[in-house]
């Protein structure tokens, strides 16, 4: 159905326009004045003054991994989220455990895990989808580097900004 | 050839040249690339923002000096990186523009613009030289012609280019070009009658005598003939400041290249240096404008008590003071002048919203031009009632 929008019917002085015109120069002069006298804060000049304080919990910054409260690296590298990642960031080798070692019974072990943080899209699906609460999104956000090849975080990096997380997954801990 | 060899002939050319030297290269230039960091910072502080205040100069890399130089607000070497990024950057043609036209609009754009600057009287004397290039009397047509041409380097840019946004672009700036010259010219012929010249120069005399059209009072008093004249005068200056508008497309009459409908209008497909001539051209036209309305209304270079190049009229006691003196306050008091009109230029930009192209046809069609027509008419008789 038509619906007909009723036009507004305007006095004089809107007609002529120009008392507006005026009016809404006071408006953005009085934005300016403030500024000048510093009385507006809203930027914050970024190198000097960070945002860390404020950000927010859910914050999603540079995926990490992490290891556990025994030093096990806790990717199993099933190689999930190198499926699930829509940019195709990730990239594993899984290799297997040798059977000496400690942590032989959880059979698999990621020998390179890196994500290309040109191609991160920072969407957390790779931490949703991990069956080991293995990979996090941390909240770095200043992931900077000059060549290309600087901004591959490789393993080491992603324990190193990932570090130690507890609890949840407790399968791989001896039984008491 | 005696013409040649005369002294006077020499006299003519040396000084001529120096004044363009200095007009276009010492002033005008600079005076453009610093118009568009005031308006890149007067919109950031009027919009809540910071705008460029890092750039500097970078004096740390001269050996013996440890600081880079930033003063007053900071950012003041942003144009001077931004001109190195234009001259550095690829210059792109797109393979399906017409060459020849391409190369030539943005030239065409530009070089109207620092024509007109020719006509504009910048100062009274300077060491007994006239301060205005080409001292013609008929300055203010010389400029409407020259400025009008201007527009051929759009339509041409928005043709060439061979795509539809600079195509609609040019077409829009086409038409509005011609609406608003045309009311340009009309309310500028109130000046004419008062002033009884198209001389640029004559006119500004004119205003070192009698006062500033826009403000009678300078020369001292108010006559009933300067207060009955007041009314078309300031109809006249409103008039003749909206065309402006409209003639250098500026917002709230940008549409030649508004953004939101054309992405840039008749210059989407230029790139680098061909692009900077664009700005440059659009800003120089800009300060032409501003310079054509101190020249009209606001009495060029004039201040009240202050005495001309030549050291005559102004206050008696600063007439001690050597009169080289007062002609370069002359001249600052000129762009003084034009920079507080730029101010303002930028100022309206970052307030209004563009109209739609209809209500800017029917504004220029209907109302401006009818105005200014009937305000020559309203001038006419009042100068002919108070002979
Ligand atoms: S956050 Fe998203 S894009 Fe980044 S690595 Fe994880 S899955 Fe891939
Ligand atoms: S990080 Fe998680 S999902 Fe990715 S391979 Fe390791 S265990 Fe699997």
């Amino acid at each position: 159905m038509a619906y007909v929008v009723p036009r507004p019917n305007l006095t004089w002085k809107e007609k002529i326009y120009l008392p507006s015109i005026v009016a809404g120069m006071m408006i953005t002069f009085k934005h300016l004045k403030r500024m000048l006298k510093g009385e507006t804060k809203v930027v914050m000049q970024y190198p000097e003054e960070k945002w860390d304080a404020q950000m927010p919990e859910h914050y999603r910054g540079a995926p990490t991994l992490v290891t556990d409260e025994h030093g096990r690296e806790r990717c199993v590298a099933c190689q999930l989220c190198e499926f699930i990642c829509p940019p195709r960031a990730i990239t594993i080798k899984p290799e297997e455990i040798p059977s000496g070692d400690k942590f032989a019974k959880v059979e698999k072990r990621p020998k390179v895990f890196e994500i290309d943080m040109i191609r991160c899209i920072y969407c957390g699906l790779c931490e949703e989808v991990c069956p080991e609460q293995a990979i996090f999104l941390r909240k770095d956000y200043a992931i900077t580097g000059i060549t290309r090849a600087e901004m591959v975080h490789d393993k080491a990096k992603l324990y190193e900004l990932g570090g130690v997380f507890t609890g949840l997954v407790n399968k791989w801990n001896p039984k008491k | 050839m005696d013409f040649l060899t005369s002294a006077d002939f020499w006299f003519l050319s040396l000084t001529s040249l120096a004044k363009t030297i200095f007009l276009i290269f010492l002033v005008v230039l600079p005076m453009v690339s610093y118009t568009v960091y005031a308006e890149r910072r007067v919109s950031a502080l009027i919009q809540d923002r910071v705008g460029p205040n890092r750039t500097g100069f970078p004096t740390s890399l001269i050996p013996g000096i440890s600081k880079d130089f930033s003063p007053f607000l900071g950012g003041l070497g942003q144009p001077v990186a931004d001109a190195m990024k234009f001259l550095l950057k690829e210059d792109f043609v797109p393979g399906h523009v017409n060459k020849l036209y391409f190369w030539l609009a943005p030239c065409l754009a530009m070089m109207p613009a620092i024509v007109t600057l020719a006509a504009i009287p910048f100062g009274s004397s300077f060491l007994g030289v006239k301060m205005v290039v080409a001292d013609i009397n008929v300055g203010l047509l010389f400029m409407f012609a020259i400025s009008s041409v201007s527009v051929y380097g759009i339509v041409l840019a928005g043709w060439s280019s061979n795509s539809k946004y600079p195509f609609l672009g040019g077409i829009r700036s086409t038409s509005q070009m011609i609406s608003y010259e045309l009311c340009m010219g009309l309310s500028a012929v109130p000046v004419l009658l008062v002033c009884g010249s198209t001389g640029l120069s004559a006119i500004v005399n004119y205003q070192v005598r009698e006062g500033w059209l826009l403000a009678p009072f300078t020369n001292g008093g108010l006559s009933f003939r300067e207060i009955a004249l007041w009314v078309p005068i300031i109809i006249a200056f409103i008039t003749f400041t909206i065309s402006m508008f409209a003639e250098t497309n500026r917002l709230p009459f940008d549409l030649p290249e508004s953004e939101t409908e054309l992405v840039a209008g008749y210059h989407t497909e230029y790139s680098s240096m061909k692009f900077a001539l664009f700005f440059l051209g659009e800003y120089t036209a800009m300060i032409a404008g501003s310079a054509l309305i101190v020249v009209l209304f606001l009495g060029g270079w004039h201040l009240p008590f202050i005495p001309d190049g030549a050291g005559q009229g102004g206050l008696a006691f600063l007439h001690a003071i050597p009169s080289w003196i007062w002609g370069l306050v002359n001249i600052t008091a000129f762009f003084a002048k034009v920079a507080v009109l730029l101010l303002v230029f930028i100022w309206v930009r970052w307030t209004l919203p563009r109209f739609r192209y209809d209500q800017l046809m029917k504004l220029g069609w209907l109302y401006l031009f009818e105005i200014a027509l009937v305000n020559i008419f309203l001038t006419a008789g009042i100068l002919a009632f108070t002979k």
